[in-house]
């Protein structure tokens, strides 16, 4: 068991490594000139060759990827913005905080909505309970966030005008944003829990515990529940990713500060080191959350124990 | 009587014309499949009819004298905050996204299809090869990854093809590979094996036979979240450049005149979900009728 938890850490290094070279290796494809956008487009030529040299921007790729991930490792250091001349990391950090909340809070929303209706839909199976959530899910596939984003805006601001419009501070803020990216992942929650529970209802062990006479209650939540929720602990871990997609589009849509709205503003300006950094923090936080999942699975699931604790 | 000999036919003799005739008439008796299919029809034929009756122009040249119209006679949808014909620009946009999520489709399914086969043919260290690197890259967010591409590329058509590409080819590695994992470990491959069959018999006609409804099923599906997807990207402004028209950056541009022009938003987004549900609509049906065993 520890031993599994061990191996899949330790994969954690590789993993990372991996995703800095792939995200630092697409952003070094074309090639730029950092000097002229730090110092400015009016310095003399030679002024930008000598600081180029300086930053090292024309060293060797391999060499420069070592040099960041080292940087990035030991000092937390990527790099000056190309825009404000300020550190990156600490320019990032406020804002990165802020769409980790978001994404949470989504993650957590998307949850809350989508598996408890599964199960109820799945129980009561061609029933109201049944249909209606799920003529809303197949409904809410089709919706991208930032077409829901824009109807809650038009219903609460413009039409109710309850909630504020963008910004960040206050929890209201923060309503609209999650349950425009929390809906989507909800209705796949919700679709993901109901057949992961009808498979369950319709297993043999099931008819027998219904055949000897368990009460019908005990028989869902004892019997079924356990076994149907093990693989949507890893559906909802999963859902994460389609929310930090979300995000970016709800900090755009709602102007909230955070990671997503700063690389798209910054990519008009090619601020390499900020979209650089962006990426690489958030791809982290998404590999460590998935390790999260791996690792409560081990705890959850006993035949992955089971595997691990009888091999030795 | 009928219904049985109809449901027993494609069991017997493999033929292939009856098979297709089975497969239409199992996906004709979902209600949901033949009104997505009608839809989709429909859609189809307005973006390819569309641009012979209605100039290029109307969609891209600012005229300031119908800024922010609402819908009317001349411009049905209305026109948008540079005097754009909207109805123009949705047909327009809806010829660039469609195409475009057709085409990465296909292109992520080729080349994914071809490393989850590989992974799953040879096994082994090739397998775990593909398979970590694959680990590795799914840890970047889709988005992320997308936006970074688009970024290091440039935006236009064959660049937003590619980066689709990259988001969405390791959908099909996982399940080709389990695919091929479970049908080569089926009882008829095993037969076939037994009776003498050689590895590329049984590729040909046990395995590829067997996964090519999954694949299709998938397909479809995944067009529906393509189109989602890159309306998501030109939402952000990543999309093809200006003043071309795309749903997502005609909604982008619909957030700021959300108070006065609300039919700014309404056309492209009902766009963007009408063609979304049909798609997924003709998806489910199609996995009903290609694939009896997996409906629940």
């Amino acid at each position: 068991m520890y031993k599994y938890i061990l191996k899949r850490i330790l994969f954690l290094i590789p993993t990372i490594l991996g995703v800095t070279l792939i995200i630092y290796a697409v952003m070094n494809i074309t090639p730029g000139d950092p000097a002229a956008q730090i110092l400015g487009p009016g310095t003399p030529e030679a002024d930008r060759i000598a600081y180029n040299e300086k930053l090292g921007y024309n060293d060797p790729f391999l060499q420069k990827y070592v040099r960041y991930v080292k940087n990035m490792v030991v000092n937390q250091d990527f790099g000056i913005s190309y825009v404000t001349k300020q550190d990156v990391f600490a320019e990032i950090w406020p804002r990165y905080v802020i769409t980790l909340e978001l994404s949470f809070l989504g993650v957590f929303l998307a949850a809350l909505i989508g598996i408890p209706l599964g199960i109820k839909s799945a129980v009561n199976q061609y029933t109201l309970w049944d249909t209606i959530p799920s003529l809303l899910a197949f409904f809410m596939a089709a919706f991208p966030a930032f077409v829901l984003g824009l109807i809650l805006l038009y219903i609460f601001c413009l039409w109710l005008n309850i909630l504020p419009s963008s910004g960040v501070g206050t929890f209201a803020h923060f309503i609209m944003p999650a349950l425009a990216i929390s809906i989507p992942p909800a209705a796949q929650n919700f679709r993901f829990t109901k057949s992961s529970m009808l498979e369950s209802i319709r297993q043999d062990y099931v008819r027998t515990a219904r055949a000897k006479g368990v009460p019908e209650k005990e028989v869902i939540w004892k019997h079924v529940l356990k076994n149907a929720l093990l693989p949507v602990v890893t559906q909802v871990g999963l859902s994460l990713g389609s929310l930090i997609c979300g995000a970016v589009v709800a900090e755009k849509l709602f102007s909230v500060p955070g990671i997503g709205s700063l690389i798209v503003e910054r990519i008009t300006y090619k601020d390499e080191p900020i979209i650089i950094a962006g990426t690489i923090l958030i791809s982290i936080c998404f590999t460590l959350v998935m390790l999260l999942v791996d690792i409560i699975y081990a705890f959850i699931d006993p035949r992955i124990r089971a595997k691990y604790t009888n091999k030795r | 009587m009928e219904k049985n000999t109809a449901n027993n036919a494609p069991q017997g003799v493999y033929k292939r014309p009856s098979q297709a005739k089975e497969i239409w008439r199992r996906f004709k008796k979902s209600k949901g499949a033949v009104i997505g299919l009608i839809m989709l029809v429909a859609i189809a034929l307005v973006l390819i009819i569309g641009p012979f009756l209605i100039p290029y122009d109307l969609a891209t040249t600012n005229n300031y004298d119908f800024m922010l119209a609402k819908p009317s006679a001349e411009h049905i949808f209305g026109c948008d905050g540079f005097g754009r014909d909207i109805f123009a620009r949705v047909v327009y946009g809806g010829r660039t996204s469609i195409a475009i999520a057709v085409l990465a489709t296909i292109s992520s399914c080729v080349v994914g299809s071809m490393l989850g086969a590989v992974a799953g043919f040879f096994g082994g260290k090739v397998d775990a090869l593909i398979m970590r690197s694959l680990d590795i890259f799914m840890s970047v967010p889709d988005i992320l990854f997308t936006m970074a591409v688009v970024y290091a590329l440039g935006a236009n058509f064959v660049n937003l093809l590619v980066a689709l590409t990259l988001a969405y080819f390791t959908n099909y590695v996982r399940l080709v590979r389990s695919q091929v994992l479970t049908l080569s470990e089926s009882d008829y491959v095993e037969a076939a094996r037994a009776g003498g069959s050689g590895s590329m018999r049984i590729i040909m006609s046990h395995i590829i036979p067997n996964a090519v409804g999954v694949i299709i099923v998938n397909t479809t599906l995944n067009v529906a979240k393509i189109i989602l997807y890159e309306s998501t990207l030109s939402f952000l402004g990543l999309g093809m450049p200006p003043p071309a028209p795309e749903w997502g950056a005609m909604l982008a541009e619909a957030r700021e005149f959300l108070r006065n022009a609300p039919h700014m938003m309404i056309f492209p987004a009902s766009a963007i979900v009408l063609t979304a549900c049909s798609v997924n609509l003709v998806g489910d049906g199609l996995r009903d009728a290609l694939d009896p065993h997996l409906k629940s």
